[in-house]
């Protein structure tokens, strides 16, 4: 007989209840103001329940009542990480409901900034993955190119984190010399780097042993979750917002769908680092493509659309057309048609959408933002259940959730 | 052949006759009107049928429409073919006075946040939701913010004293010109 047996443990001692924990909203491990609680039974978790709504602002709300430039603001504060992505799929919202073309350039240029901020969002991903598993070298290290990106938001807009870049019709000012050569640095340098940070993890086999099989989810039940983005490419579907319904001229863009196969955090992990390459593909396709506009097409930044976007200040003070545009546009005095809207861009996490509906007021009557990470942060518990408490640490850092993006 | 919105809207015309209406494409997207108490059976035929396979619920949300009686709030449906690549939004509208609709989360799991939080800011009961409780806001809110009756702060308000945010007695923010048209 063995010595279990001689042991008679009392009613409701320890070994025999489970345990509640907390895991947020305040926990390091969390990467972001929300809360789980589990239920453990010794280390492995019986059930999951997320509480979210920590910093929820309202954000629908409060753009009922701004005209539509005053709500990039807004989308900058979703998902923070690559707020340039909202950004701009903010402007291709509005510039679709007031049927404004962009120059091909401004698409570019678009393309330029939407991939960097890919690039920033998943490398900020991929490297918590790896701070959580151990690894903390890979997440310093990559630190200096993100901050390499920053400097060239800021050469763009002026900002580094929240960026209100943009306006609606191209970009604020164009590109300057300094935000050329810092582009060109990156794409020079930045593939080294990537390298070595593969490197440091993908044949890893501690890290290949925390992450194989940890928070694994299929194909089927990733969709009926309504995954997007990363994390529905790791189980091995290939949608993608910007070769199924291209925007900001995607489609002259030669790039692959890199692909997952069990939905776990090490194809999660594979499939941004696969994105990472690609997005530096598409950089230097757009590079090329500015760099050999001739003429006039080439120094264009911003689309002809007087009444939507602001005239150059220089302007406002000496020319009377653009001092009334300028005073129509800021006093929301300019004609918005009324009309229902859905524009969607891929966004770092996935599909991030945006529901319009303008009745002809200076605001939307309506507006609804798609938020892929509150959509799929639903099958977290689904993910975890049954196993340990640090997979579950590790599937909430490869899931890429963004407080800020879950709580809008 | 890839589907089309045209052939979508037939197919939907042989099946629920004329209980699905106003069909429009506003920017290329199809969009149409179903009575409240078909919503599943609508959303059942697009997810089973061969031929429509809208299997991805890509968003769910609510409309508010003071004006309507009847038909204030409008619950939107975005669904999305991925085989081949096409979406529909459909709507349903309930009266404000008694806002049940059927839940979706027996087809989408993804439907169980997005109707709580549909919950959450318009009161829209989904009859049949495992756990319909809000979700982003606390749960002693006793109102849903996101109807037209709640306005956003009036920024000429003079009766708080707070001049550290600019509302001084004086009211500097904003004055009048806010007010033109919401």
């Amino acid at each position: 007989m063995s010595v279990e047996h001689h042991i008679k443990l009392p009613e409701g001692s320890i070994e025999k209840t489970t345990t509640t924990l907390n895991l947020g909203p305040t926990h390091p491990a969390t990467h972001g103001v929300f809360q789980n609680i589990l239920e453990l039974d010794g280390e492995r978790i019986v059930s999951a329940e997320q509480t979210v709504g920590y910093i929820h602002r309202a954000f629908e709300k409060l753009a009922e009542r701004r005209p539509l430039y005053q709500i990039t603001t807004l989308t900058d504060r979703l998902n923070y990480c690559s707020s340039p992505i909202n950004n701009m799929g903010w402007h291709l919202t509005c510039e679709k409901l007031l049927g404004v073309k962009t120059p091909k350039r401004v698409d570019y240029l678009r393309v330029i900034i939407m991939e960097l901020s890919r690039i920033s969002d998943h490398l900020i991903c991929n490297s918590v993955v790896g701070v959580d598993s151990g690894a903390f070298t890979g997440f310093l290290y990559v630190m200096q190119y993100r901050e390499l990106i920053y400097e060239i938001y800021e050469e763009v807009c002026g900002s580094r984190l929240t960026t209100n870049m943009g306006r609606i019709g191209g970009f604020e000012r164009n590109f300057t010399n300094a935000a050329w050569e810092k582009i060109e640095k990156f794409m020079a340098e930045y593939p080294a780097v990537l390298k070595e940070f593969e490197n440091l993890f993908t044949r890893n086999r501690i890290f290949m042993e925390r992450t194989i099989g940890a928070g694994p989810i299929n194909a089927e039940r990733a969709l009926n979750y309504g995954f997007t983005g990363p994390n529905l490419r790791a189980a091995g579907v290939d949608y993608d917002v910007r070769v199924h319904t291209p925007y900001s001229s995607y489609e002259d863009f030669e790039f692959e769908i890199p692909v997952g196969s069990t939905g776990d955090c090490y194809d999660r992990f594979l499939v941004r680092n696969g994105e990472m390459w690609q997005s530096l593909r598409i950089i230097e396709q757009a590079y090329r493509k500015i760099q050999d506009m001739k003429g006039a097409e080439a120094d264009v930044y911003h689309a002809d659309a007087p009444s939507y976007y602001l005239p150059p200040k220089k302007d406002v003070y000496t020319k009377m057309e653009a001092l009334i545009w300028h005073f129509k546009i800021v006093m929301g005095e300019t004609e918005i048609p009324p009309g229902e809207v859905y524009q969607s861009v891929e966004g770092g996490n996935g599909e991030v959408g945006y529901y319009l509906i303008s009745d002809g007021g200076r605001t939307p009557y309506r507006l609804h933002f798609r938020r892929p990470c509150f959509i799929y942060y639903q099958a977290y518990s689904e993910l975890t259940k049954g196993s340990m408490l640090s997979d579950a640490i590790i599937t909430m850092s490869s899931l890429n959730l963004i407080a800020g993006e879950m709580d809008a | 052949m890839s589907l089309t919105n045209e052939t979508i809207k037939d197919r939907l015309k042989a099946k629920f006759g004329d209980q699905v209406s106003n069909f429009e494409e506003p920017y290329g997207l199809l969009t149409f009107e179903a009575p409240k108490d078909l919503n599943l059976k609508v959303m059942q035929f697009l997810f089973d049928d061969e031929e429509l396979r809208f299997q991805f619920l890509t968003d769910l949300t609510a409309v508010h429409y003071p004006g309507q009686p009847g038909r204030e709030l409008a619950i939107v449906y975005h669904l999305h073919n991925l085989k081949d690549n096409i979406r529909l939004r459909f709507k349903v509208f309930t009266p404000i006075a008694q806002p049940d609709v059927f839940t979706a989360t027996q087809l989408y799991a993804s439907a169980n946040w997005m109707e709580r939080e549909t919950y959450d800011f318009f009161g829209v009961n989904f009859v049949g939701h495992p756990n319909l409780k809000r979700i982003l806001n606390v749960d002693e809110m006793t109102y849903f913010p996101m109807r037209k009756e709640y306005p956003l702060e009036d920024q000429t308000r003079i009766d708080k004293d707070d001049a550290m945010f600019g509302r001084g007695p004086g009211g500097q923010v904003g004055q009048g010109a806010d007010e033109a048209k919401h």
